[in-house]
């Protein structure tokens, strides 16, 4: 790694190398129950940046005065506190699409991404550090959302931020949306299909075969 | 009965957390790698389920509802906005309880779950499960077998699932497909056979 400085390579390695859900498994609950299309990929993913960055700012900043037996509870506790603050502002500016995510926005205090930087990076960062780390993590999941949102709305409906892109046959195009890909399989297809697309770019990412075939026992 | 029976119909199989909610994924993918952990996963999930999502029931109408304090002179009083903080609380304390119960008189069992109890605290699908009962207005009774089907319905795709994991040992895959990319996919097409149930409830 020849990066040009650490600090800057802290805020893009999550962006697509280290990309927290291609690579390191965290927080795929939410990233594909709402990537139906854009405007809903779009503010959950603001939504869990926004959390990402406070919550590890916060915790950064008291990470010296946390007990370590209770730490678990009282990161929870803020993660969770702030989630209920954006689920409000939400409900209270775009209720239309806070519907249309229903529990999910909810369900970013068990994001396991959320936690999983706080507890491995802003616990022993200073705060400025552990912020542009979260920021990176938090934009290297936008990326990905927003890629399965667009390709899902653009294949499903044909159309991209609601802009009709691909005339629709019914309007006289010639564009057949492809059903499946509103419904849940296609999204693990799409992030399937990423994954490998990453993995051939980078090829030490892939993972190590498993040359031991798993034990047959008897009558299994 | 047969209402409770087809809810649990359709929390089991026609809203399978993990392949139709997307709910879960994290452990869903991570411990599926071979049967034998999935099987304690299973069985943990059903069991941690079965009791937060009744357990909150209570509390919510208990306390948290719009109106839950009515006998006491606030019938404006509306404290649903702190669910999250309380059902959190309440799936941290009963697995923590879960856990020291089974360590204490069945030590077996508890060696058996190993690592996965105090996992489940941060588990996507057992919060999903007690907000899903808050917005569909659950009744006590309902929300135990929506518990227990959600639980079943994990432990059954979980199971499944690594047990093909354990074929592909077997198979020649390229290099990029290799562990998260082909599991994606496998776990596609079994959402695609669990997407046939949603057709035959709709019939």
């Amino acid at each position: 790694m020849t990066a040009p400085s650490p600090l800057w390579s802290t805020f893009t390695d999550p962006l697509v190398r280290q990309n927290p859900v291609t690579l390191q498994i965290l927080g795929i609950c939410s990233a594909l129950a709402v990537t139906t299309s854009m405007p809903t990929a779009l503010t959950m993913a603001a939504s869990l940046t926004t959390v990402l960055v406070l919550s590890a700012g916060i915790i950064s900043l008291i990470r010296r005065h946390i007990p370590d037996t209770i730490r678990l509870i009282v990161q929870i506790v803020i993660v969770a506190s702030l989630v209920i603050v954006i689920d409000q502002l939400l409900q209270a500016y775009l209720f239309e699409i806070s519907q249309s995510l229903s529990v999910f926005v909810s369900l970013i205090t068990t994001n396991c991404l959320v936690l999983g930087r706080t507890e491995s990076f802003a616990r022993l960062n200073p705060p400025g550090r552990s912020m542009i780390d979260a920021l990176g993590n938090g934009l290297g999941y936008s990326l990905i959302l927003c890629l399965v949102g667009a390709l899902r709305e653009l294949f499903g409906a044909g159309s991209l931020m609601g802009l009709q892109v691909l005339p629709l046959v019914e309007q006289g195009g010639w564009f057949t949306p492809l059903a499946l890909m509103l419904l849940a399989p296609s999204a693990f297809f799409i992030l399937g299909g990423l994954v490998w697309a990453i993995r051939s770019i980078w090829p030490d990412q892939a993972e190590a075969p498993d040359t031991v075939p798993p034990e047959v026992e008897e009558g299994a | 009965m047969a209402d409770l029976w087809s809810l649990f119909l359709s929390a089991a199989f026609v809203e399978n957390l993990p392949l139709t909610l997307f709910l879960g994924l994290c452990t869903f993918l991570a411990l599926s790698k071979r049967p034998e952990t999935a099987v304690g996963l299973g069985i943990a999930m059903i069991a941690v389920m079965g009791v937060t999502v009744p357990l909150n029931q209570v509390i919510y109408t208990a306390v948290l509802a719009p109106g839950a304090w009515a006998w006491a002179g606030y019938p404006e009083m509306d404290l649903s906005y702190l669910s999250l903080v309380a059902f959190i609380g309440v799936i941290a304390a009963i697995v923590q309880l879960l856990e020291m119960l089974l360590d204490r008189f069945l030590p077996k069992v508890h060696a058996a779950f190993g690592v996965f109890l105090p996992l489940l605290t941060v588990q996507c699908a057992i919060l999903a499960g007690s907000l899903f009962m808050v917005e569909r207005n659950y009744d006590l009774a309902e929300s135990f077998v929506f518990g227990i089907g959600g639980g079943t319905g994990f432990a059954i795709s979980v199971i499944m699932l690594s047990a093909i994991r354990a074929r592909l040992a077997y198979a020649d895959l390229p290099a990029g497909l290799r562990g998260l990319g082909i599991t994606f996919i496998l776990a596609g097409l079994m959402s695609l056979g669990f997407s046939s149930f949603a057709q035959m409830a709709a019939q």
